[in-house]
């Protein structure tokens, strides 16, 4: 290659920030050039030409497909089951039920606080405790024989009596889904004296709510493809976390880690749902023992309504006190929610933001956690917290009209700068809701929609309109460690990043070639990512919960900056300098003050003959006893035909505080989708159990489940990023 | 079996249930559940029995293909599973989704609703068939620009349906993309960004 276009690695002119002494913490940038851009992304090309292989595109010359035969019942005891007739179909290789081998693993549904006693469950459980658990499974030669052979198994089952409502569920002549109680969990939390603060309210209004339990349902089915080498296992997963299935299922086969290597790629699509392993990542890996072939087992559409998780239904009832000047007084919350038939977290995070969003003195709340039969919860995009909106705005607003005044100048009177549901009350890094709410209804234009809408709705005619606005906290979204990254530079200057992390369709792979694109001055296309893999990549947490870029973006921070100090001291030989005096400066490396002593990175001797300077980070802790929490403010103007009841949104518009946008191109594609998505549990989605006849789900495929499509979502949508400077997060400020 | 599912405890107060209705429907319908089988006239000639093999040629991407396949595989089996056409992909089996988009004859179709002894005869185009060799062609370039994606699993969907309206209507209106991709869904939700990407990519296909 010629000299000049190696140059073209390289950004010319670009300042590149300082590098620190050894030991030293980087500072925070004052300034970027590459974050913060709106870049398409690193690995776009892959994504619409069809080269992105999703861990569901892989196949094997000699591989098998499996399938899984699952209880039609609520409630049920397997009595007798027969697995003779799925041997004799064309095509089928191997079967399991819990009297083969592997068959009686134990199956803990969830390991997730608070819950202390775990219900422990088994791969193929004899007592079917949700429509849908897995009772055997086939693996044949084609999709269709596998099929066939799931409907050659003969099972004779005692039909048990079953609770699928939550609220029948805590009666006390419901049908039991274990042999002790229906109530899973109760939990209370109190601040100050609620009925001082009713007392000194000049309103108080109660109110009930419910939101109904929503699906994921991500376009990617769940699923995986398992293959033995040996004794060493491959699993390819779609998944939010490699390392998270690989200890799950090592712990369940009794593998050494270093003998399960678990690679996922591409996802598509999870909100949550795929950050463990199912029944049906061992149930392939035990598939492809017996059968001695890799095995593909991707569950079908109907199956993922069933059995790989939700966001719980929440029965929810809050009283709320306030002054005639806005100030809020006291807030009484009390929630009734469920995991489905196992501790799946039901409740989790149900009364936050009642806890947490505004400013109030006294607060009191009670939740409780029920069993019915239904399939177990996964966390699902902010667990808890749309179903508290839903409550904690409406009444919100109704205060503002109980009081007659606007629901956002009343919001503006209650913002926190502490956090005060948590112990301590320690302070934010930074609180975003008020310029959330300023600039976004000032972009709105918030109040001249307001007397727009207001005078339309005394006109004659059926289309009527109105707008409406709310807020919100995240519990989680600061990051935090543990994360190992390795960056490698090459002896032409390219870059090679390798993260465990995935990118579950944040945009996560490409804001981390931009972070060492912005350290190094290299050009972020010249750097290749190998990520997603336990076997060759680094230690990671699951991609969730908001936290994955600054979690990741300060890791690959500092591991390219030890590159910048390898190169330094490397340099140092050749220029004959200390290697404190010289400056890293893109393509060159010079003496400071002399700029006419320099070295090209290319004609470093040592990376030379080294071919490979390798730079290793590690994620650092949060600062003690502060928050880092996103916050923001969302307005929609909606069209009702009052003749209909149906209802037209008109346009939308989102304000959030997230810390530094490091992309500004995926950003507001996340807000964008948070936005439809959350369309979609306000206005189409809903599970429905048949409660009183058969307790079976009757909407289970996107026929009958809605949600939200090109035809429901304002093409007029809005983002806006509120970007406060923020040192104290991490060194990235993401 | 009636007798059974009538009692337990059914706790809603309405007199009239569905399954109670066909429960009473007589004996014509309790005959024809209780044979456990649907009934097909297996002797008349020429009938393919579901795991019979068929030799059948496919025209697809501008290449004609020879296969072996049962008459029960769909299109997106063949192409996705035999065929190793990755772009097509699979997310409901049942044509809700759209995932398994491809033009056939230049029409959007669900590949999971077509059975490939179906297609036979048919002019098929899937993802791979808009590139230009390692190049990305305009539907696809417009979708990496405007950030038309997320997880990118629906994206190859929504893509053929976008190619095959511009290729019947070469000036979309927003609402007539909002229509054409409304049989594509996008869990991420980034259908705000599929819109502006088929205005670019109509943009592009005109330069």
């Amino acid at each position: 290659m010629k000299e000049e276009e190696r140059d073209n690695y390289y950004v010319q002119g670009l300042a590149v920030p300082e590098t620190p002494e050894p030991g030293a913490e980087p500072k925070p940038w004052s300034k970027t050039a590459i974050v913060g851009q709106a870049r398409p992304r690193v690995d776009a090309y892959e994504r619409v030409s069809g080269t992105a292989i999703y861990p569901s595109d892989y196949t094997f010359a000699n591989m098998l497909y499996g399938a899984i035969l699952r209880c039609p019942h609520p409630h049920a005891r397997v009595k007798k089951i027969d697995i003779s007739g799925a041997r004799q179909i064309d095509g089928v290789h191997g079967v399991l039920a819990d009297t083969t081998t592997g068959g009686d693993i134990r199956w803990p549904y969830v390991m997730q606080w608070p819950y202390e006693a775990e219900k422990i469950s088994k791969l193929f459980d004899s007592h079917c405790r949700f429509e849908g658990d897995a009772v055997a499974a086939v693996a044949a030669a084609t999709p269709c024989q596998a099929m066939d052979g799931v409907r050659a198994i003969k099972v004779d089952y005692e039909v048990l009596p079953f609770v699928a409502d939550e609220r029948q569920a805590l009666k006390p002549d419901a049908a039991k889904v274990h042999d002790d109680s229906n109530q899973v969990n109760k939990q209370t939390y109190s601040r100050g004296n609620v009925e001082q603060g009713f007392g000194e309210a000049d309103v108080v209004l109660e109110k009930t709510f419910r939101t109904a339990c929503e699906l994921h349902t991500p376009l990617e089915l769940h699923g995986c493809v398992a293959n033995w080498d040996g004794d060493r296992l491959t699993i390819w997963e779609s998944t939010q976390g490699v390392y998270a299935i690989q200890s799950k299922v090592a712990e369940l086969l009794g593998l050494p880690l270093s003998k399960v290597r678990v690679i996922g790629h591409y996802l598509g699509g999870a909100f949550g749902s795929k950050l463990q392993p199912g029944k049906y990542t061992v149930i392939a890996a035990l598939l492809a023992r017996q059968t001695g072939r890799p095995v593909k087992l991707f569950l079908a559409r109907e199956e993922t309504f069933l059995v790989v998780g939700n966001r719980p239904p929440a029965n929810m009832t809050i009283k709320a006190g306030i002054k005639k000047d806005g100030t809020l007084t006291a807030l009484e919350f009390t929630g009734i929610a469920t995991g489905g038939a196992y501790p799946a977290g039901g409740m989790t995070l149900l009364d936050w933001l009642v806890r947490d969003l505004y400013t109030c003195p006294h607060v009191k709340t009670e939740t409780t956690d029920a069993y019915i039969n239904g399939g177990p919860a996964r966390p699902f995009r902010a667990p808890g917290h749309p179903q508290c909106s839903w409550a904690l705005e409406q009444i919100i607003d109704d205060l503002a009209v109980a009081i007659g005044m606007d629901p956002v100048e009343l919001r503006f009177k209650n913002i926190p700068t502490v956090s005060q549901g948590r112990e301590g009350t320690p302070p934010y890094t930074t609180t975003g809701l008020e310029e959330c709410i300023t600039k976004g209804a000032e972009a709105f234009g918030w109040q001249q929609a307001r007397q727009r809408t207001a005078a339309g709705r005394k006109e004659k005619g059926h289309l009527k309109r109105g707008v409406g606005m709310g807020s919100c906290v995240w519990f989680a979204g600061g990051g935090g460690p543990p994360s190992t990254m390795i960056v490698k530079l090459f002896s032409d200057g390219s870059v090679n990043l390798n993260m465990g992390a995935s990118d579950i369709g944040t945009g996560t792979k490409t804001i981390m070639a931009m972070v060492v694109a912005e350290e190094l001055g290299i050009k972020p296309e010249m750097i290749q990512i190998e990520h997603g893999d336990t076997g060759t990549t680094q230690y990671a947490t699951s991609s969730g919960g908001s936290k994955t870029v600054p979690t990741e973006a300060p890791t690959v921070r500092s591991a390219t900056i030890e590159v910048k100090r390898q190169l330094l001291s490397m340099a140092a030989v050749d220029l004959a300098a200390d290697p404190a005096d010289l400056r890293y400066n893109g393509q060159y490396i010079e003496v400071a003050g002399a700029g006419s002593r320099k070295i090209k990175i290319t004609d470093i001797t040592k990376l030379k003959k080294r071919g490979v300077v390798v730079g290793v980070g590690y994620r650092g802790p949060n600062p003690e006893n502060k928050v880092i929490n996103p916050f923001g403010a969302q307005f929609c103007e909606v069209e009702v035909n009052i003749k209909t009841g149906e209802v037209r949104i008109v346009r939308f518009l989102g304000a959030h505080e997230s810390g530094r946008v490091m992309n500004r191109l995926t950003f507001d594609n996340q807000v964008f989708g948070g936005i439809t998505m959350g369309i979609g549990l306000g206005m189409t989605e809903f599970r429905v159990l048949d409660t009183n006849r058969t307790g079976k789900m009757v909407n289970r495929n996107w026929h009958d489940y809605k949600l939200p499509t090109a035809l429901d979502v304002p093409a007029d949508m809005i983002s806006i990023a509120i970007e406060m400077p923020d040192s104290e997060a991490n060194n990235t400020g993401a | 079996m009636e007798k059974k599912e009538k009692h337990k405890g059914c706790q809603c107060d309405c007199g009239f249930t569905r399954r109670g209705f066909l429960s009473s429907m007589g004996a014509g319908a309790v005959a024809l559940a209780a044979s456990g089988k649907i009934v097909t006239p297996a002797a008349a000639a020429g009938v393919k029995a579901p795991m019979d093999s068929l030799s059948i040629q496919l025209m697809i991407n501008g290449r004609s293909q020879r296969l072996l396949v049962e008459p029960r595989w769909s299109l997106l089996y063949v192409l996705r599973e035999h065929l190793g056409l990755t772009g097509v992909k699979i997310g409901c089996e049942r044509g809700e989704c759209g995932a398994c988009t491809v033009l056939i004859n230049d029409i959007p179709r669900y590949g999971c609703l077509t059975l490939a002894v179906e297609a036979e005869g048919s002019k098929i185009t899937t993802l791979e068939g808009l590139m230009q060799g390692e190049d990305l062609g305009p539907v696809q370039q417009a979708f990496v620009e405007k950030d038309a994606f997320q997880c990118g699993y629906c994206t190859p969907g929504q893509i053929m349906a976008v190619e095959g309206l511009l290729r019947a209507k070469p000036r979309p209106s927003v609402a007539e993309i909002q229509r054409e991709v409304s049989g594509n869904l996008c869990r991420c939700g980034a259908y705000v960004n599929i819109f502006k990407a088929a205005d670019r990519a109509a943009e592009l296909k005109r330069s």
